[in-house]
């Protein structure tokens, strides 16, 4: 699904990713862990199409397209999500326009007629329920005045409405309580398939308990330095990072 | 020249006085004949006046426009114009085309509850204690040349009179219509005088429907006896190459309460100059403004809001979008007089800017002579929020329909104000049009009319589900 080969980027003439290489096939969960500063932000970003990002070296290719000559639009209508770390609040646009319009320009992609008001109330009802999100927040404006779990939640709301192929999920985990962690988590375990993967950014392992990867990747100093299965994870929380920058 | 323009004038007013001063009382006349030295003498605005400085009328005073000195007999199917059909929300419409009051065999008419509207012109005639009592008294603090040329010149205009004790009234929507094929230059003076606890909604629109370059130069009066309340609509949708001055003087007495909005869809040049007295104790104003210009539209918003009583509370809210090379000015000056203590005074400005030729001027002014009060004012220049466009954009939205939301969400904290819901829609309607690029000179502000086109479907759900 997701092929990443020797990417370099840079950000005002600063290189943050060097050399970095990762492959996602469908039905997968991955993880990436690593210290702050190690380029795991850039990664997300870099993949969604943020602007202010140079790409000097190497190739994202994205169901075996060249996922970096599309725009940030083209590449959420061709089902990639971000899960933001710090979630936009944006006043006067409230979620139910918000989502409405977001889905109706998927539709409008994939050749379909706009959502009915009926169809979409209900699938609104479905997935907010499955995140408990509360009934008065669909009627806010964007995350505006929302806590900081009600934003994290929000996230995986608006990735259980638009049912992305490949979800990166931006340390969801950080500012959550264990409750709020453990509905983030049934929320993205729920909407796994066999046709979608996942790409988890974290600094802990705790997340990891609930949404379970299949592969875990060590990011240093803009590369990948490290992949295992689940248990690597387990030895980074036991030993920190250090002991891996040490080999 | 602007010269060539004052000359014609006074030539015109010499030669036309006997038609101008037709009907007046000999009182009128005398107020008439002043004014008409004070403009000789005030001239039009320039640039070297600070109040002035950033709306430059020289460019269309430069232009030649024509003179009526009564109203030109045209074909004009009014029904076709303005028979509305409201289903939901009750009007009484009166308009004014080419700057005459239009149903000329009905002049005045008299509702049930004792209101008067009509032609100013005509009232003039049949109730000139009224007029003697109110005209130019609020209007002549405003030394300024257009006013008093509107003073001297304006034959007709818009007449209400609401008496004591009228509640639950029907809302009254004055539609200034321009269209002929003819640069006009239109002065209308209206007077509006609402009696003691009583209400009042009045929408105020000016709109043109022809390609040529028009300038209006409007003078509205609107006296608050004690307990009014009054919600004043402006919405003005004028071509490119028209300009507008409008100046509205409200005067309000003890314990009323005045909502204003002025909504500039479109238009060359608007000038909308507000100016409040708030002369008597625990009275309100609530000033709104929202405009949208692009291209080489201007548009001047200038408020003044006199506390000359205490325990008054004054709260402005104006906010614009600009693109391309347009330019926009918000001047609001809060007075608080010695004697004005326990005021409040609240003003806001905000702009986006779409474009980097597009210029904005926000001059907040506070003159403060009282201790006790509670004052703030700001302003704010910015473009659309990159952070915001991102987020949108990631969640598949184009990067058209994220800069209209964005844009409209901006609008709406103005629009949201409106409390009558069948206006606050039609409202909504004409400014996403506006947005989208789709307002067409002849989109009126009459609401819901059954000959209009069905009502706009924003193409990005807007709806309240």
């Amino acid at each position: 699904m997701l092929k990443i080969k020797n990417l370099h980027v840079s950000i005002e003439g600063k290189e943050i990713l060097r050399g970095l290489n990762l492959v996602i096939n469908a039905g997968e969960v991955h993880a990436i862990m690593g210290p702050n500063g190690t380029g795991k932000s850039t990664l997300a970003s870099v993949i969604t199409g943020k602007e202010g990002y140079e790409v000097t070296d190497g190739e994202v290719i994205y169901m075996g397209h060249d996922l970096l000559a599309l725009s940030t639009e083209e590449r959420a209508l061709q089902g990639i999500f971000l899960g933001f770390q710090y979630p936009v609040e944006i006043p006067g646009v409230s979620m139910i326009n918000f989502l409405r319009t977001a889905i109706n320009e998927h539709r409008k992609y994939k050749g379909l007629d706009p959502i009915a008001a009926g169809e979409f109330l209900a699938k609104m009802e479905e997935k907010r329920k499955l995140l408990e999100i509360q009934d008065k927040l669909t009627t806010r404006s964007v995350n505006e005045g929302f806590s900081g779990g009600e934003k994290k939640r929000n996230e995986i709301f608006q990735m259980a409405m638009l049912e992305p192929k490949l979800a990166i999920l931006d340390e969801t985990d950080s500012g959550l309580d264990i409750d709020a962690l453990k509905v983030v988590a049934k929320g993205v375990n729920s909407l796994k398939t066999k046709d979608n993967a996942t790409l988890v950014i974290t600094h802990y392992q705790r997340l990891l308990d609930y949404i379970v990867p299949d592969f875990v990747h060590v990011l240093s100093n803009g590369k990948i330095i490290k992949s295992g299965g689940k248990e690597l994870a387990f030895e980074l929380e036991e030993k920190g990072y250090e002991w891996l920058r040490e080999v | 020249m602007e010269t060539v323009l004052k000359e014609k004038i006074s030539e015109l007013f010499i030669k036309n006085k006997f038609r101008i001063f037709n009907n007046d009382p000999a009182e009128i006349k005398a107020i008439r004949e002043k004014a008409f030295a004070d403009f000789l003498h005030l001239d039009f605005p320039t640039v070297k006046w600070e109040a002035w400085k950033n709306t430059d009328l020289k460019k269309v005073l430069d232009r030649d426009y024509n003179f009526y000195f009564e109203p030109v007999k045209e074909q004009i199917d009014i029904e076709k114009v303005f028979q509305c059909e409201v289903p939901d929300f009750d009007t009484h419409i009166i308009s004014l085309y080419n700057g005459w009051y239009v149903y000329r065999d009905k002049p005045l008419t008299k509702l049930p509850d004792g209101t008067i509207l009509g032609s100013f012109a005509k009232a003039m005639e049949e109730y000139p204690e009224i007029i003697l009592k109110h005209y130019n008294q609020y209007a002549k603090e405003n030394k300024n040349g257009l006013n008093s040329l509107n003073t001297a010149y304006a034959q007709d205009g818009i007449f209400i009179y609401v008496p004591d004790g009228a509640e639950a009234y029907k809302t009254i929507q004055m539609v200034n219509i321009l269209n002929k094929e003819d640069n006009l230059f239109v002065q209308n003076r209206n007077l509006v005088i609402v009696g003691k606890n009583s209400k009042l909604t009045l929408v105020h629109c000016d709109d043109s429907h022809n390609h040529k370059s028009s300038f209006t130069n409007t003078v509205t009066e609107v006296f608050m006896d004690e307990g009014a309340k009054v919600d004043h609509y402006k919405l003005q949708n004028l071509n490119n190459i028209t300009s507008l001055i409008n100046s509205t003087f409200f005067y309000q007495s003890a314990n009323t309460n005045l909502t204003s909005f002025a909504i500039s869809l479109n238009g060359g040049l608007i000038r909308n100059d507000i100016r409040i007295t708030l002369n008597g104790e625990g009275s309100n104003a609530d000033i709104n403004g929202l405009y949208l210009v692009d291209k080489e539209q201007h548009v001047d918003n200038h408020v003044f809001v006199d506390h000359a009583k205490p325990g008054c509370t004054s709260n402005e809210l104006f906010k614009g979008i600009l693109d391309d090379q347009s330019t926009a000015v918000f001047n609001g000056h809060i007075l608080v007089r010695k004697d004005a203590q326990k005021t409040n005074a609240y003003q806001k400005n905000r702009n986006v800017l779409l474009s980097d030729k597009a210029t904005v001027n926000a001059k907040p002014f506070l003159e403060i002579y009282a201790d006790d009060v509670k004052c703030s004012h700001g302003a704010t220049v910015g473009q659309l929020d990159d952070e915001a466009m991102f987020y949108i954009k990631s969640r598949g939205i184009s990067e058209y329909n994220a800069k209209l939301l964005l844009m409209y969400a901006f609008a709406a904290e103005v629009i949201n104000k409106i409390t009558i819901v069948p206006l606050k829609e039609r409202i909504d309607d004409l400014v996403k049009k506006r947005l989208r690029g789709e307002l067409a000179i002849c989109d009126q502000c009459v609401l819901h009319c059954r000959n209009q086109e069905k009502i706009y479907d924003f193409n990005i759900d807007m709806s309240k589900i």
